[in-house]
């Protein structure tokens, strides 16, 4: 057991796989000798060597492609996209190929690959270094969506969709890479795809996010405690897709009030799933209607207005206390 | 010396072994066994056979839209003729052919274009992807595929096919540029049969050639006459060798013509003439090749007629085998199947909605 960070704790995966399994390959750009620009695939190219960790050209869709392939063949590719504002030239591949693959062929071939992503705003970065797109991978039938929020949950499931037999695409919270270190196992540890977690158990409201919103939802729900009594339930997603609604729905027929956090924009965003998943499971329990906590519905400004674009505890606080008076 | 040339280490250049007016130069002729050149023979007669009675069931209503391969018969089977079993095929969507001449079965074939995914079925010995219809995408795939065998190594090859068009794409190159940095054990085979739809090759690169793309990831080259088989084959067999001796990849050009429509939805008369095609008639790659079968002693216009009825019967039996599979209308739910390894909670509740619904709709059928 050690505290790890973000970063440490996705190496950790990365490099416990590899040691298990010849047929995990890792590629990306600047993955190799560089450690990837946020150092997350460090010291892979020294224990594995150039033939598993692959420094590709700078093409997004080749190295989807790529892996596919190598997938395809029976390796277990983990592909990196720099930045998720850089993958949607990896898109076609995935909704055209790897989500299909399996389904074309009957089932003789699959395509167990997993193409991570850093992605959100809060690290002053440039423009398409910020977004925050994980609909358009969840919306898409055959693909995995997998969100951590947390330096042991981030290592569980990738761990869990490196071994799963289709494709994962994993967001990776960049914003949450070094903020805080949290002890993580140093024996195998794994957590099921499609499974929420209850973050926080309470009675008053139910608040339900993923990611790096999951930690302004945790601080708010301390605060709400501490301020004004509320005693918040929070569910942390894990997985966008397949999407687990048996927690969050059973938890609002419990409070009878929601709110749902994400910096995503929010027309189409994952919270309007989660709505339409709260009024068809839980419609009789409703006390309020469910309010959504999120990023605008722009392009999200350059870093001197993210903190602004970004919903923060004082956005969901007062979600929060209006939803309860409602 | 401020400027001088720079000299790349492959150049383009042209393979023509078998003319349009059956004229063979002896020197380039490549020793093929007699068994494989009638295998060759009755594999492009068994597509054109195939090709056309799809499109006559296509224009009946039987099935869909499909894409047509006539006049590509020789640019496939004399590349795909190289491949061993334990290779990979990794086609678009105009292959027909050669995924005949690897086991494909015709009646999968009907099932795909007849509109039910159970056609895409794979036999598990046969390494070969389905057909892939985004333009271009696929050789990336390949690429991929031919990593994997060397990372194992694997003394095996993989071969993909894409059109004239495809080479527009940003995803063929990144193909060609992956494979050619990581050398993998892969042949690109180009069916240049001139037209994307309604543009012309000409409208769809600058470049004199589409072989010489390959120059610029210093991979080796050839544009070879497509409607030669003996050019295709001779060709192929020069890059699957390189290929398995750890030389990495090739790009082969085949020109060649499509004879027929680009799928069964379009209408050639708009942009191409009667006259164009008739050329290309001249070219026909089967009546070349059968000259020089004929040539040779080892086939006779008998011999020919009896292949025929013996590849048109076979289209008439996977035919049967087609409307016998479909005559037991495959189950919807179906569609269920195979889009992850275990099918999800909410996946479950949407096939049992349209589980209720297909009752529903039995019983007003029964009950109307």
């Amino acid at each position: 057991m050690a505290k790890l960070t973000m970063v440490q704790a996705i190496n950790l995966a990365l490099r416990q796989e590899m040691e298990k399994d010849d047929r995990v390959i890792v590629l990306g750009e600047d993955v190799g000798v560089d450690g990837g620009v946020f150092r997350v695939t460090e010291g892979l190219i020294e224990q594995f060597g150039p033939e598993r960790v692959l420094d590709t050209p700078l093409a997004e869709s080749g190295i989807a492609g790529f892996s596919i392939g190598m997938a395809l063949y029976g390796l277990r590719p983990v592909c990196e996209m720099q930045f998720s504002g850089f993958s949607y030239l990896a898109f076609h591949q995935m909704e055209s190929h790897a989500a299909r693959l399996r389904g074309r062929s009957l089932g003789r071939f699959s395509v167990p690959m997993v193409l991570r992503a850093p992605y959100g705003a809060g690290v002053r970065a440039l423009e398409h270094h910020s977004e925050s797109r994980e609909v358009y991978w969840a919306h898409t039938p055959g693909l995995k969506m997998v969100i951590p929020s947390s330096p042991r949950n981030a290592r569980a499931l990738l761990v869990s969709a490196i071994r799963d037999p289709d494709p994962v695409v994993y967001y990776e919270p960049k914003a949450l890479y070094r903020a805080f270190r949290e002890e993580v196992p140093d024996e195998e540890e794994t957590f099921p795809i499609g499974k929420s977690h209850m973050a926080r158990e309470g009675r008053d409201v139910t608040l339900v996010s993923f990611g790096a919103m999951m930690h302004p939802t945790l601080q708010a729900a301390e605060l709400l405690k501490e301020k004004d009594g509320i005693d918040a339930e929070v569910i942390d997603l894990l997985t966008l897709a397949p999407l687990d609604d048996s927690l969050f729905t059973a938890s609002a027929r419990k409070t009878g009030r929601v709110v749902v956090v994400h910096e995503a924009p929010r027309s189409f965003g994952a919270g309007a799933e989660l709505v339409a998943r709260l009024v068809e499971k839980s419609f009789l329990s409703l006390e309020a209607p469910v309010r959504r906590v999120t990023g605008f519905d722009l392009v999200i400004p350059l870093f001197q207005r993210e903190m602004d674009y970004l919903p923060g505890v004082h956005r969901i606080v007062s979600a929060v206390r209006e939803t309860v008076q409602y | 010396m401020p400027k001088k040339e720079i000299e790349l280490p492959y150049r383009v250049s042209y393979l023509s072994i078998l003319d349009e007016n059956g004229q063979l130069d002896k020197e380039l002729e490549p020793d093929i066994p007699e068994d494989l050149l009638l295998k060759l023979h009755r594999g492009m007669l068994l597509a054109r056979r195939f090709d056309e009675r799809m499109l006559t069931l296509q224009r009946q209503g039987k099935i869909g839209t499909f894409a047509p391969i006539k006049g590509q018969e020789a640019s496939q089977l004399g590349a795909v003729a190289l491949l061993e079993p334990s290779d990979w095929l990794v086609p678009s969507f105009r292959e027909m052919p050669s995924e005949l001449w690897r086991g494909k079965k015709m009646e999968n074939i009907l099932l795909v274009y007849g509109g039910y995914n159970e056609g895409g079925h794979i036999p598990s010995d046969l390494n070969d992807l389905p057909v892939s219809i985004p333009v271009g995408t696929h050789p990336l795939h390949a690429a991929g595929i031919a990593y994997a065998m060397k990372y194992r190594g694997k003394k095996d090859v993989a071969m993909t096919f894409f059109g004239d068009g495809a080479t527009s794409e940003g995803d063929f190159f990144e193909a060609m540029n992956f494979a050619s940095v990581y050398q993998v054990p892969l042949i690109f085979v180009c069916q240049n049969n001139q037209w994307a739809i309604s543009v012309p090759r000409s409208k769809q690169t600058r470049s004199r050639t589409l072989a010489q793309k390959a120059l610029a990831f210093d991979m080796p080259c050839i544009q070879v006459d497509g409607n030669d088989i003996l050019a295709v084959y001779a060709a192929a067999k020069e890059a699957v060798e390189r290929a398995r001796s750890g030389g990495g990849p090739t790009l082969m050009e085949c020109i060649t013509y499509r004879m027929s429509v680009h799928t069964t939805a379009d209408d050639p008369k708009r942009y191409r003439t009667d006259e164009e095609v008739a050329e290309w008639e001249k070219r026909d790659p089967l009546v070349r090749f059968q000259k020089y079968l004929k040539d040779k002693g080892l086939l006779s216009d008998e011999k020919i007629q009896a292949v025929d009825e013996e590849v048109k019967s076979e289209v008439k039996a996977a035919e049967g085998r087609w409307e016998e599979i479909t005559r037991k209308t495959p189950d919807p739910l179906d569609m269920f199947e195979h889009l992850y390894a275990e099918t999800p909670p909410h996946l479950l509740e949407q096939r049992a909605e349209l589980e209720r619904e297909l009752a529903e709709k039995r019983k007003e059928a029964d009950n109307g």
